[in-house]
């Protein structure tokens, strides 16, 4: 999949996109044959002979091009889009339900079980099951962001002290980018995240394997790397469910080494990025919560990032 | 002026290796190999979009660089390991190991030879 389907809405990848797509379209199309059919008066009525212009200039000809022939034709339009985008306020049922948070500058997301209580917590990157729709139930806990995944669905914006809800299904197995599309300060364009559609046997062992705790250390260097992690005071902040680790300022890291990127959307996930972030937090991502823990030696650091690497 | 070029030429060869920046990698595989493990993060890097890190030096000029981690000597061979193994070499380094193949350190290390 290429970079531009990865994000484009033109990319379409399931109902709601499909609407917005088709809307698109629909206008592009409609705009340009009536953009061509002004041209061609005008230039008439610059390069015809008097005479045979004339009949542009009578009140019957101003009044139909002028007042029904627009009326006409945009509340046409206007009726036909509604109609076609209804389905992106439809409430389908029994959808899995997922809780997405937006903060400077990360998304914070929650899986609901039946009864509404969170069975996995994960960040800035949302697994769904091909072909089932999902309800995102998106709030903010700071400023106004709004949830833009242009393959799959239209924008929403998050605002504070409101839940608003999105109907998405996802058509076609993919990764598909999204991003927040509302300015939320200073590091609003490092504020991306991932969609990932699986068949639905390969989602339910995902969410399985989400919700367990923290596996082990296989060696000595990943239990240092834990260890460092828990004394450099990292759990203040992070939750590593199996540890110490249970703060809730910054994003669950318990699985951190199996989601496609770090830091939002914004860089590749692997040993190199993940100390690299840790050391320059805020080289990479100016004013965000995390400091630059560049505080332990170059091994310490890599023990760290090898720890949460192995963290899949 | 020609006894000289050709004392020159006998002087090189008597080197018996080819010169220490040249290698045999695909530089312009090397350069989307960098992008996509963002090695960038740490590194400012010439040519990658985006690799202003300052976590590890800058790789600018890197080609003319004498010594890697201001410890090894910057040869193709070195460099190659050092991409994948930096730990073995130097263990207080913060550079962690990379799971290249031969090939891919080999491109990795042409680009950064490209780097004047």
């Amino acid at each position: 999949m290429s970079p531009h389907q990865q994000q484009s809405t033109l990319a379409a990848q399931g109902p709601a996109a499909d609407a917005i797509a088709t809307l698109w379209w629909v206008m592009l199309g409609a705009s340009a044959v009536i953009l061509l059919a002004v041209i061609g008066l005008i230039t008439f009525a610059i390069a015809a002979p008097p005479e045979r212009r004339r009949w542009l200039a009578s009140s019957r000809i101003v009044i139909a091009g002028g007042i029904v022939f627009p009326v006409v034709i945009l509340s046409t339009l206007l009726s036909w889009s509604l109609w076609a985008t209804r389905g992106l306020v439809a409430r389908p049922s029994a959808a899995l339900r997922i809780e997405v948070v937006g903060e400077q500058w990360w998304w914070r997301v929650t899986y609901l079980d039946d009864t509404g209580r969170p069975s996995v917590v994960t960040a800035n990157e949302i697994h769904v099951p091909v072909g089932v729709p999902v309800t995102l139930v998106l709030t903010t806990a700071d400023v106004i962001h709004s949830f833009w995944v242009p393959s799959l669905a239209g924008k929403l914006d998050m605002i504070p002290g409101h839940e608003n809800r999105m109907y998405l299904r996802a058509d076609s197995r993919g990764v598909y980018r999204g991003q927040c599309a509302e300015y939320c300060g200073g590091a609003h364009a490092l504020m991306a995240f991932y969609v990932v559609a699986l068949p639905p046997e390969a989602f339910e062992d995902w969410l399985t394997a989400q919700a367990r705790p923290a596996p082990e250390p296989a060696d000595d260097f990943l239990r240092r790397g834990r260890e460092l992690f828990l004394s450099t005071g990292c759990g203040a902040c992070h939750t590593v469910r199996g540890t110490a680790a249970t703060g809730v300022i910054g994003p669950d890291l318990t699985h951190v080494g199996s989601r496609t990127s770090l830091a939002a959307g914004i860089l590749a996930n692997n040993q190199g990025t993940l100390a690299g972030w840790i050391a320059a937090a805020q080289h990479i991502k100016p004013g965000n919560r995390m400091p630059s823990f560049n505080v332990v030696s170059g091994e310490e650091l890599r023990a760290i990032a090898a720890w949460l690497e192995s963290l899949r | 002026m020609a006894r000289l070029a050709v004392t020159m030429a006998l002087a090189l060869a008597a080197c018996g290796q080819p010169p220490a920046q040249a290698t045999d990698g695909d530089a312009q595989a090397g350069r989307s190999l960098i992008a996509r493990f963002d090695c960038g993060v740490c590194h400012t890097i010439p040519g990658i979009a985006g690799a202003r890190g300052k976590v590890g030096p800058s790789l600018d000029g890197f080609a003319e660089r004498a010594y890697i981690a201001g410890s090894l000597p910057n040869r193709p061979r070195v460099l190659m390991d050092w991409v994948r193994r930096a730990p073995e070499m130097a263990p207080n380094t913060a550079m962690p190991p990379f799971p290249f193949t031969d090939r891919e350190a080999l491109d990795v290390a042409a680009y950064l030879y490209t780097l004047r």
